[in-house]
């Protein structure tokens, strides 16, 4: 069910803005991930799609229906909960069950509902179980089985991998991305990784202070990042920025230069002194030998990670810090000077005053 | 604190209310004769003269069955009526919610006797005086407030995503608090109508003023009026003040486990 949003801010009593005047389509057996760190508003957008909260201004339309005022148990929709919110008092196939049960669904199909949904997620053993006795993975999956077995309209998963430890998480996003293929159900997923949001979405929508950023494909954000905090928001390690003017070379070219960077423009279409932000993902940069690349630097600190190694370092003369990603194979150690290449293509340039990106 | 001196202190404090406690039981079988020996050790002679003045003559059980009668009542209204409320109060967003829930708790302030004379008027207008409805309306203007606020604080402390999850799961807010909350809250419930049926049982003022006779008198009521013009039945006073403690004992030892998790669940966790 393609669900939109349309102009929709949130204020709560006490003035906090939570949400501010976000538009936001989600197409039919989409998955959008909403993104952003811990207060942005993405938890709100989940809650107001929900009927958990109602919107100050706006509408929410689902289906091509207004359901701005539905309430919440009229909207057939499910959500899986951080805390996952199971029933305490009820057993895991009481769980299960309960939304069936609200519907006036035969006990007969609920029971055989519940059974099939039970198994494809191989928590059968668990159903006479009560919640308390279920470690946190397996709450996890009762609380995900009590969404499926519903067959919403939508899924709305606020962290739900959040209190996983990682290799859990990193199972179950998997099993969580095949969910989404094998059902075809529009899911809007809210988390605060940026990894789990490249991994899971079609599209994500990072968000900050209530508004979307971005939204667009994960590629896109990692490629085309549409201003400089979706560009440091996204990508591990971060991105590197370096405060940069343009100046009209020898020769008419335009150069890049500042913070002891010096590049030739990537676009004719600059102001000549204008201050800019340069991006440039660590992953971007290659060693060379000292004096070869676009600047030197001396290397301050080494993060092995067994494959590749996090290189922090400092350029020489202007001091600025920049980080790298290189391969273990290269000798490296702390305090020799290296030479530093920039990909052409993987530089990215905002403008400092509003850090909306240029090229 | 040493162990031994912790034990030495705890025995000492439990004796400090135990030993009134002792000294009813024990004078309440003593001969009238002996009534006032200091100290009051172990009766030897034991009689249950005092227990048989009262319910015979006396005919205490008559008021022993008005204060149940009138304290259930009231319990039970009281709860059925202030689960919903304090329900609404804790969880739903209406205008005037704050000033209410102040209003409520200013409500049950009021010092009773103030409460006497109004309330007089409007049962003796509404012809209540001297019946149960006399005294079980009067007492719900304390009875409700004590248990809604009671269970306003317990429903806070219920987790807010769990009711979420049901309204998400289709469950209107009338099946959200029939199905998940009240089972949850049990524990709560159980304390505040505990504690408001103590209050009732105990209550006096209203008791005394909206009565006419031994027919509707309560327990407390009738203790108070035991005594005589020229003397004080100081052995039956002291059965009955026996006799009306027993079922409060009954309900707490019945219920103690549930009081102690009432009053401190939220606590710890888990």
């Amino acid at each position: 069910m393609p669900i939109a949003l349309e102009g929709v801010s949130k204020v709560f009593p006490n003035g906090q803005i939570a949400v501010r005047d976000l538009t936001l389509e989600i197409g039919d057996g989409e998955l959008l991930v909403l993104v952003g760190p811990s207060g942005c508003g993405k938890s709100t957008v989940l809650r107001l799609i929900a009927g958990l909260e109602t919107p100050t201004s706006g509408r929410i339309v689902m289906d091509g229906r207004d359901m701005t005022s539905v309430p919440a148990h009229e909207r057939d929709l499910a959500m899986v909960f951080q805390s996952y919110a199971l029933y305490p008092h009820k057993s895991v196939a009481d769980n299960l069950g309960f939304g069936l049960r609200m519907r006036g669904v035969e006990r007969a199909t609920i029971d055989q509902r519940v059974r099939a949904v039970a198994k494809a997620l191989q928590i059968e053993r668990l159903l006479p179980l009560k919640p308390a006795q279920l470690s946190g993975g397996q709450r996890q999956r009762v609380a995900l089985g009590r969404a499926i077995v519903r067959e919403p309209r939508a899924f709305l998963l606020d962290e739900p991998l959040s209190n996983l430890d990682p290799q859990l998480r990193f199972d179950t996003r998997t099993e969580l991305a095949q969910l989404h293929r094998r059902l075809h159900a529009t899911m809007i997923h809210v988390t605060h990784d940026q990894e789990e949001a490249m991994t899971l979405g079609d599209r994500i929508a990072v968000m900050r202070d209530g508004a979307a950023e971005q939204i667009a494909p994960p590629l896109e954000v990692y490629q085309r990042p549409a201003n400089v905090f979706v560009a440091t928001f996204v990508g591990s390690p971060k991105m590197n920025l370096f405060d940069v003017t343009a100046t009209t070379g020898a020769g008419g070219a335009l150069v890049l230069s500042g913070s002891g960077v010096f590049v030739d423009a990537p676009t004719r279409r600059i102001e000549s002194g204008a201050p800019l932000l340069l991006g440039l993902r660590p992953r971007d940069i290659t060693l060379v030998a000292p004096g070869q690349g676009d600047a030197v630097a001396q290397i301050d600190l080494i993060e092995p990670l067994g494959h590749e190694a996090v290189v922090h370092a400092r350029i020489e003369g202007a001091g600025t810090e920049i980080t790298l990603v290189a391969g273990v194979d290269q000798d490296l150690v702390p305090s020799t000077t290296i030479g530093l290449r920039f990909r052409r293509e993987g530089i990215h340039l905002f403008r400092q005053d509003d850090g909306k990106r240029l090229s | 604190m040493k162990p031994r001196l912790l034990s030495v202190a705890a025995v000492l404090f439990v004796g400090a209310f135990a030993f009134p406690v002792y000294w009813t039981i024990a004078s309440s079988f003593a001969p009238e004769a002996r009534l006032f020996d200091v100290p009051p050790l172990l009766p030897t002679d034991g009689t249950l003269d005092h227990y048989r003045a009262l319910l015979d003559p006396r005919q205490f059980w008559l008021p022993m069955r008005n204060s149940l009668i009138v304290s259930a009542a009231t319990t039970a209204l009281a709860i059925c009526l202030g689960t919903p409320a304090a329900y609404a109060l804790t969880r739903l967003t209406f205008r005037g919610r704050v000033p209410l829930l102040a209003g409520i708790l200013a409500v049950s302030m009021l010092p009773q006797i103030s409460l006497v004379p109004p309330l007089y008027l409007a049962l003796r207008a509404t012809h209540l005086i001297n019946t149960y409805a006399g005294l079980v309306l009067p007492y719900l203007s304390f009875a409700l407030p004590l248990s809604i606020w009671l269970l306003v604080g317990y429903f806070r402390q219920l987790p807010p995503e769990v009711e979420d999850a049901a309204l998400v799961d289709g469950a209107s807010r009338v099946q959200t608090l029939r199905y998940i909350v009240l089972p949850l809250a049990w524990p709560g419930i159980a304390t505040a109508a505990i504690v408001t049926f103590l209050y009732c049982w105990n209550e006096f003022i209203f008791a005394l003023s909206f009565t006419l006779g031994p027919e509707r008198q309560t327990a407390p009521v009738a203790i108070a009026l035991l005594r005589g013009r020229y003397q004080v039945p100081w052995g039956e006073i002291l059965a009955a003040a026996v006799v009306i403690t027993i079922p409060v004992v009954a309900v707490v030892v019945a219920f103690e486990r549930r009081i102690v998790e009432g009053l401190t669940a939220g606590a710890m966790k888990g």
